[in-house]
């Protein structure tokens, strides 16, 4: 704070400051601009944090508070009334979050566990010698380049009830038909199915990352006291991993919570809105029907969620480490 | 959002229709079958309106046109505006084209900011929304300067553009539904491919026949694009409406929309539609010859004229209940609040000049709103849009009420949805829906102060 003094506005504040501690200032400027180094690093990503993130997050809290249409004029202030008519019984917003919030965790439920183990497996196969194995981690990765839209028109044309491609070869094998698209459980299959086949890739080349960084060393001083696969795995693997996890299972439940594109464009909802879920409903609201206030407190609620889950999983793997 | 649902899908040859740009516009214009010939009753009319002091004689203006024309009617348009530039000295137009729901969702911040459209395309059940958010402005003195009036279009369309006892919308055509039909399946089944069924036990009659021939006759689709149009038109014909005329409550789920709805639901359960149909799959079953009628809009006679082998033809809609009626949407010309005094004016001789110039739209695949234009000779060899035109003596449009497009698709729709996918009684289902339906219509009503 006083390292720059020239800058201090008042001149009484400048000679209390002087009076305070009158040395460091004027006898080691280099100390005090050393000091600064790591804040002036900062300072651009600092920056586009305030402007991108921090100004519209408190922006968004303040609409919140009112019934918002940036349109009208008027955008009656109504204090926390947008939050506790997500709590009122009988509320229709409240009806709809809580069971966009339902199929978001569903969501979770469905695809963090297979998202944390399969990528796992196939970097675990990825990571041993093989000829070709480049081109697997290639094949293995390259889904996740696509984009949501070419994934949901793809799997649309595949799933569909009675003229798609899956049921066709199943009807072939003499298995009825399955609403893959518009049926309870059937269409988690298929989200949560078309979301781990398209972004295993990422995780399993973070895992692979984090594999390469265990020593050979630790599985040859393993082999030498006699452990099998099984103890190299539980005991040198997965320790190993225990950072690049922490990692994953942060970003996989992050990712999950804000699944949109996969629901809007591959089941649209169906059946009824069993599947649409928290981000595509506070859309719906906040772009589709102009309700930006109830959006925005959805949003509140959906992102202390999302924390306080975060929360969790650093807990978690802490406590493991312990 | 729906950049999906709305089926103006782009096939290749739209594509390369496209890409091909807008120098290529006559040719394209010749392609559509219409001919590019200058409209006699249109000429008549401009003079008509310069007469009455409504063309536009100020300084030169320019004005951005916007509009969602992604499909192959955009180079008519394109063409369209062409024209108009090229005979008008002080005007001049800029069209900018982009999908329907990125439209919707950008035309009212770019308004706001002065960067949007002066005049633009919306469709009729969005008026009321963006007038009363203040996105569009009053067009009654232009329309009495022009000297555009009830005479020249349907009832109901240009009804459908006052909101407020204000008109905010000129309507440029209708999309009615219309009833597709296979002439081969109909052989196939023993009927006459000639006659389509007009009536409910003809119609009727026919599903049986195709079903005695192991085909599902009519495929019935559980979302909006097409089962929640062809709902609608049902209701309707069925006696009923989809809200009371106030726009205070929920209307779907009295009997007339239980009617409608057990009939959509009995085509399941009797085996002419396949259950848990996905979108667009019905219309991808007509074209694969699969599904013998088919009820979609007259946008999408391009597509299955484009299908090699398929041996089709349209009707209007059957009547299935107590009258007739069909669903329609409609294109109407809008201007924003952007727009200052003279952009106003000239956009006044825009649309009127476009709206009498609207045979070569109709080639594009659309029924124009103006009487005239469709009372012209070419016009009636335009085999699809004549047939279909058939309609506008009972064709509805949803009602206009400002938000009502977030009230029929989410929650009417559901409604729908669950009902003909056999997870709850059409009468229940409508209820829920109307329910909800009803908190919706409040919360807009304060919102949007009354309406």
């Amino acid at each position: 704070m006083s390292t720059q003094p020239e800058q201090l506005a008042e001149p009484g504040t400048l000679r209390q400051q002087h009076q305070r501690e009158p040395a460091p200032v004027a006898a080691a400027p280099g100390r005090r601009l050393e000091a600064l180094t790591p804040y002036l690093f900062l300072a651009p990503y600092l920056l586009l944090f305030t402007v991108f993130v921090l100004v519209p997050a408190i922006y968004g809290f303040w609409i919140s508070l009112h019934s918002w249409d940036f349109l009208l004029p008027a955008k009656p202030f109504v204090g926390f009334q947008n939050y506790t008519s997500l709590f009122t019984e009988g509320s229709l917003t409240g009806f709809n979050f809580w069971q966009s919030m339902r199929a978001t965790w569903t969501f979770v439920a469905y695809s963090v566990p297979l998202l944390l183990v399969i990528p796992l497996l196939v970097a675990l196969v990825l990571n041993r010698s093989f000829p070709g194995r480049t081109v697997f981690r290639a094949i293995y990765f390259a889904p996740y380049v696509l984009g949501v839209a070419v994934i949901g028109i793809l799997f649309r044309f595949l799933l569909d009830t009675n003229i798609g491609l899956l049921n066709s070869f199943l009807g072939a094998l003499g298995i009825d038909r399955i609403a893959w698209l518009s049926e309870i459980p059937w269409v988690w299959v298929s989200l949560v199915g078309a979301t781990v086949w398209w972004t295993l890739g990422f995780n399993a080349i973070i895992y692979l990352a984090g594999l390469q960084d265990i020593g050979r060393d630790q599985y040859e001083a393993a082999e030498v006291d006699g452990a099998n696969a099984w103890n190299k795995f539980w005991h040198i693997t997965i320790p190993g991993l225990r950072p690049v996890l922490v990692l994953v299972t942060t970003i996989t439940i992050l990712a999950s919570a804000n699944m949109f594109g996969q629901s809007l464009l591959i089941s649209q909802g169906a059946p009824g809105n069993a599947t649409r879920t928290a981000i595509m409903y506070i859309a719906e609201e906040g772009l589709g029907s102009f309700r930006m206030g109830n959006a925005a407190a959805m949003s509140y609620l959906l992102m202390l969620f999302l924390i306080a889950t975060s929360l969790a999983v650093f807990a978690f793997f802490r406590r493991w480490e312990d | 959002m729906h950049n999906l649902k709305h089926p103006a899908a782009i096939d290749r040859r739209t594509f390369l229709r496209l890409t091909a740009g807008a120098g290529a516009g006559v040719a394209l214009a010749a392609c559509g079958g219409g001919g590019s010939a200058p409209v006699p009753g249109g000429a008549e009319q401009e003079g008509a309106a310069v007469a009455s002091g409504g063309e536009y004689s100020g300084p030169a203006v320019e004005l951005a046109f916007w509009n969602g024309f992604t499909g192959a009617d955009g180079p008519v348009m394109g063409d369209l505006v062409e024209q108009f530039n090229s005979e008008h000295d002080n005007i001049a137009v800029a069209q900018n084209t982009q999908q329907w729901a990125d439209f919707y969702a950008s035309v009212p911040t770019a308004v706001t900011s002065g960067n949007g459209p002066d005049v633009a395309i919306m469709h009729i059940d969005q008026l009321a929304t963006n007038a009363a958010r203040n996105v569009i402005i009053p067009l009654d003195p232009i329309a009495e300067g022009l000297g555009m009036e009830a005479a020249n279009f349907p009832e109901e369309v240009w009804n459908g553009g006052i909101y407020n006892d204000q008109r905010f919308g000129l309507p440029l055509d209708i999309h009615p539904l219309g009833f597709y039909y296979n002439k081969d399946l109909m052989e196939q089944a023993g009927l006459d491919p000639d006659s389509p069924p007009q009536d409910m036990d003809s119609y009727m009659a026919a599903l049986e026949a195709f079903k005695g021939e192991d085909i599902r006759g009519m495929w019935v689709s559980p979302f909006l694009f097409t089962g929640g149009l062809s709902f609608e038109a049902l209701v309707w014909q069925f006696g009923g409406q989809l809200f009371s005329e106030d726009g205070m409550t929920a209307t779907f789920n009295e009997q007339p929309g239980v009617d409608a709805l057990t009939w959509m639901r009995s085509l399941v359960e009797d085996g002419h539609s396949p259950a848990n149909v996905d979108q667009d799959a019905d219309h991808i079953a007509f074209q694969n010859g699969e599904n013998a009628f088919h009820w979609n809009g007259i946008w999408q006679a391009a597509a299955y004229r484009d299908t090699d082998g398929l041996n089709w033809g349209v009707a209007p809609l059957p009547q299935i209940g107590s009258q007739k009626a069909a669903w329609a949407g409609s294109h109407n010309f809008v201007i924003t609040s952007q727009a200052d005094e003279n952009q106003q004016q000239a956009a006044g001789t825009f649309i009127s000049w476009i709206i009498d110039h609207s045979l070569d739209w109709a080639a594009a695949g659309q029924v124009p709103a103006n009487q005239e234009v469709r009372e012209d000779p070419e016009f009636e060899e335009l085999e699809v849009q004549s047939t279909l035109a058939e309609q506008l003596d009972y064709v509805q449009f949803p009602p206009s009420i400002p938000g009502i497009g977030g009230v029929i698709d989410p929650v009417m729709v559901q409604g729908y949805q669950v009902a003909i996918l056999g997870r709850k009684e059409p009468q229940k289902a409508l209820d829920d829906a109307a329910n909800q339906a009803n908190q919706l219509l409040e919360e807009n009503r304060s919102q949007y102060g009354g309406g």
